[in-house]
């Protein structure tokens, strides 16, 4: 899509979120929006690791908890501006995963994609285990809601523009950055690494770039999570996390900005229907589970069948 | 082997588990020449080019290029030095529009990263314009502007080719290797490829080729190597080379049109 | 307890445990040195094989009937898989594939919540008795089962695909498998041939593990993951190495555990993983972990 309709789209959406914190009352409807925007932020930076470094990371619930614990930590803990928290969340996103890139993505795409998901383990059984610092298995409680002066980010729908809005900017960089020299590079990247190279493409900085921007929008998703729920445990941010982020990239398409967003908002929205199914089908105690038969259906029908995503198709029709 | 040579071969081997696909080249390329390596299918010229390209590890042997040794396994960094390539079968980004294709080829050309990227900040606005007129002068060169805006993967066959050699061509390199840069034209496309692959030395740039179609070779080249099972055979002025007795023996009976 | 005998403890349970990684990780290595898939959903026949055993003894079959037909449907299933969710799609990358066998995994997982709920499931030992004592370790009798069976089937898949004729099939296509279909040998079949046989020897590790730490509709994930790094251990196409790596992680674990910390134990198996990764990356590793495609 042109820079155009990209921006075009950008400012809708701004009118939308803006008209929906005003009018929406219901906190759960408002609930579920801020997550669609906090799971598209860290959806979004896994597409792009899928579609243009062309790798799976099974780990990248790790980045979310990384953000969400840095940013938890330092305000609840050590009472640092919640601004700056969240920017040292950022960083340390981008850092570690590019820490962890170094070695990793010197492996074949399926060791590489095993090394992330051990990497995602080992993120979870530290916060787990290091209770000094990150509560432990009951986890911190405490952290401050955002704010700026006197307005403070403490209500659903003062979230839902503060989540939107960041990622509305993120989408907007991300779109910077397609139209530019480097995204012609990914682009290439994706279509020839071969020929990217003989171009004088540094393919495997450009893979590390692509992973430590990932981690890094990821890291926000999790830092804004930590400010809005005010309460952080290690057992949303395991494995199943990590699966469902790779739910939602395959579902929305790879190598496509609003893609990411897409399998945000269809995931966020299939669990919610299962859960309100459920009572009509059985009286099973939660609807965890079949909403985890469901999820692992959808994920091989859509590899299997369309395995470009939503995206793809609209690409295909285009 | 040969002082001031642009490109220097030295003892060139690679070897694929028992197979020896090339043993123990040397050869040299001057600067200002077209040179171009004939043989046989197998006889290991891909695999040369591969090896001087970065884009595999020589066994044994290593290449000099302006007397420096050129970086093994990171062919972006041969790149960097000045030394482009095509491929034998055109490696289009079938994505973008030719106009983005000949872009990519001007990556070098540019130093803008992540966050002037997504930032937009006037020193990457002022590189990206460098960076579109250099595109638009290699467009131009070629004749394609008017296909600018159009998808690469969309065009005909020479064309693509066409696009691919601006590619290479934007980034200013010193030696351009073209793989079999005729595979699949006609005869007046083949004439038409020569002449700019002339035009290309006039600008400035040394070229190595590698080729099956032996009037086009010969009438193009300034010297020939022939290669056979991966050894030279034969080097030196086509004429000479036309004439040698084991050249001929080697292919014997596969004189190609 | 002396330190020595603390050692022996551990190194003994580390072996144990070590036999059911590397039964799972032998899984890993004949699905993907044929089919150059990582089967994810491995660790779930695991789960199936423990909690199968559970239902079938419930149900009134002895250890050995229940045994039996607990391999026979987790073969089936393996079956099952390769033919509805792998061989569609034969062609696509390998990461594709992976993802695929993740949305299987996750899908067994779920049903196996719906059938056997969250409740943990204990299972008689193979064979009634008090544990053994040997050069200061105590070893359950399951421990010896465990031991025992994994000795057998090693021996029997030695067999297999040393002196029978599908076994050396499966062999070459694991070698090369253009030349296996020039051959003749129909490869769609090994590849069916391979998911069926490491779901049996899931099944078995599952079964064999289970009256020692309870079944459980979640425990197939860790277990396919820790069998998956025995695996790489020994170069993902290596059955010997698979078997090394496995009471090779074991021990390490045990040790790990006993000395360091029992909270991280789980986390040796990823922190070697990575090494690996990083071993190999540095060039140093004397032999290759199968890759894709060469620069």
């Amino acid at each position: 899509m042109t820079a155009g309709r990209r921006w075009a789209l950008l400012a809708a959406a701004a009118v939308l979120i803006g008209a929906a914190g005003g009018m929406v009352r219901s906190s759960y409807v408002l609930g579920m929006l801020i997550f669609i925007a906090l799971n598209g932020m860290a959806a979004l930076g896994l597409s792009l690791v899928m579609g243009f470094a062309g790798q799976v990371s099974l780990g990248q619930a790790a980045f979310y908890a990384i953000g969400a614990y840095v940013s938890g930590v330092l305000t609840a803990s050590y009472g640092w501006n919640g601004w700056l928290s969240m920017a040292a969340a950022v960083l340390a996103g981008a850092v570690s995963a590019f820490l962890v890139g170094l070695p990793v993505f010197r492996l074949s795409g399926l060791l590489l994609a095993m090394a992330t998901l051990g990497f995602g383990i080992i993120v979870y059984y530290v916060l787990v285990n290091w209770s000094a610092v990150t509560g432990g298995p009951s986890g911190l409680t405490g952290i401050p809601p955002l704010a700026v002066g006197g307005f403070r980010f403490d209500t659903d729908a003062r979230m839902l523009w503060l989540a939107w809005g960041c990622l509305l900017a993120v989408l907007g960089l991300a779109g910077n950055v397609v139209d530019s020299r480097i995204g012609r590079a990914l682009r290439a990247l994706h279509g020839s690494p071969a020929a990217a190279e003989a171009a004088g493409i540094a393919t495997t900085r450009l893979k590390l770039g692509v992973f430590a921007a990932a981690g890094a929008t990821t890291a926000l998703a999790g830092a804004l999570y930590a400010h809005y729920l005010t309460f952080i445990n290690p057992s949303p941010f395991g494995f199943a996390f990590s699966v469902e982020l790779v739910v939602m990239v395959v579902l929305g398409g790879t190598a496509s900005l609003w893609g990411g967003v897409l399998g945000a908002a269809i995931v966020v929205l299939l669990a919610e229907g299962i859960r309100a199914l459920l009572p009509l089908l059985s009286a099973s105690h939660a609807g965890a589970e079949y909403e985890i038969v469901v999820f692992g259906l959808v994920l091989m029908t859509f590899m299997i069948l369309l395995p470009g995503g939503l995206a793809g198709l609209a690409r295909r029709s285009a | 082997m040969s002082a001031g040579a642009l490109l220097d071969v030295q003892g060139l081997g690679k070897e694929f588990g028992g197979l020896t696909a090339v043993r123990a080249v040397d050869f040299a390329v001057e600067a200002g020449q077209i040179k171009a390596l004939i043989g046989p299918n197998g006889a290991g010229k891909t695999t040369i080019f591969n090896m001087i390209a970065g884009a595999i590890v020589p066994t044994r042997g290593r290449v000099l290029f302006e007397g420096k040794p050129l970086p093994v396994r990171r062919p972006h960094a041969v790149a960097a030095r000045g030394i482009a390539r095509t491929f034998q079968l055109v490696r289009l980004f079938g994505d973008m529009t030719v106009l983005e294709n000949v872009l990519v080829g001007c990556h070098g050309r540019g130093r803008a990263g992540w966050a002037g990227c997504a930032f937009r900040t006037r020193r990457m606005r002022e590189e990206e314009k460098r960076l579109r007129e250099r595109a638009w002068q290699v467009l131009a060169w070629l004749g394609l502007e008017g296909r600018a805006h159009g998808p690469a993967a969309l065009l005909p066959y020479g064309e693509q080719r066409l696009v691919e050699m601006g590619r290479a061509l934007a980034g200013g390199p010193r030696l351009l290797l073209l793989d079999e840069p005729g595979a699949g034209l006609n005869a007046e496309e083949h004439a038409r490829l020569a002449a700019l692959i002339r035009k290309v030395r006039e600008e400035g740039t040394t070229v190595l080729l590698v080729d099956h179609h032996m009037d086009f070779v010969m009438g193009l080249s300034d010297e020939v190597l022939v290669l056979s099972y991966g050894e030279k055979l034969a080097e030196g002025l086509p004429r000479e080379v036309r004439r040698d007795p084991a050249v001929i023996a080697a292919y014997l009976g596969v004189e190609a049109a | 307890m002396t330190a020595a005998d603390q050692l022996a403890q551990y190194l003994a349970s580390g072996l144990v445990v070590g036999g059911v990684y590397a039964l799972i990780g032998l899984g890993f290595v004949i699905v993907y040195s044929v089919t150059r898939v990582i089967n994810f959903a491995q660790g779930e026949f695991v789960m199936l094989g423990a909690l199968l055993m559970v239902t079938f003894e419930a149900r009134g079959l002895g250890a050995g009937a229940a045994f039996a037909l607990t391999i026979v449907c987790a073969a089936a299933l393996g079956a099952l898989l390769e033919r509805a969710a792998v061989h569609p799609i034969a062609n696509a990358p390998g990461l594709t594939i992976l993802i695929v066998t993740i949305g299987a995994s996750i899908a067994l997982r779920g049903a196996a919540l719906v059938v056997w709920g969250t409740d943990p499931f204990a299972l008689p030992a193979f064979s009634a008795g008090p544990p053994f004592h040997l050069l200061g370790a105590t070893i359950v009798r399951q421990g010896i089962w465990v031991l025992g069976v994994a000795a057998a089937v090693f021996a029997g898949l030695w067999f297999f695909f040393t002196r029978t004729y599908p076994g050396t099939a499966v062999r070459g296509c694991a070698i090369n498998a253009r030349a296996a279909r020039l051959m003749g040998i129909p490869v769609e079949r090994m590849w069916l041939l391979a998911f069926a046989l490491s779901g049996a020897l899931g099944a078995v590790a599952g079964a064999v593990i289970a009256p020692i730490t309870y079944a459980t509709y979640d425990m197939g994930l860790m277990l396919g993951l820790k069998g998956f790094v025995a695996a790489v251990l020994g170069g993902l196409v290596s059955p010997p190495g698979a078997i090394a790596g496995g009471f090779l992680l074991g021990v390490l674990e045990s040790l790990s555990a006993g000395y360091l910390s029992s909270g991280y134990k789980d986390a040796v198996a990823f922190v070697v993983l990575i090494v690996i990764g990083l071993v190999q990356a540095a060039g140093w590793l004397p032999w290759r972990v199968a890759e894709e495609g060469e620069a």
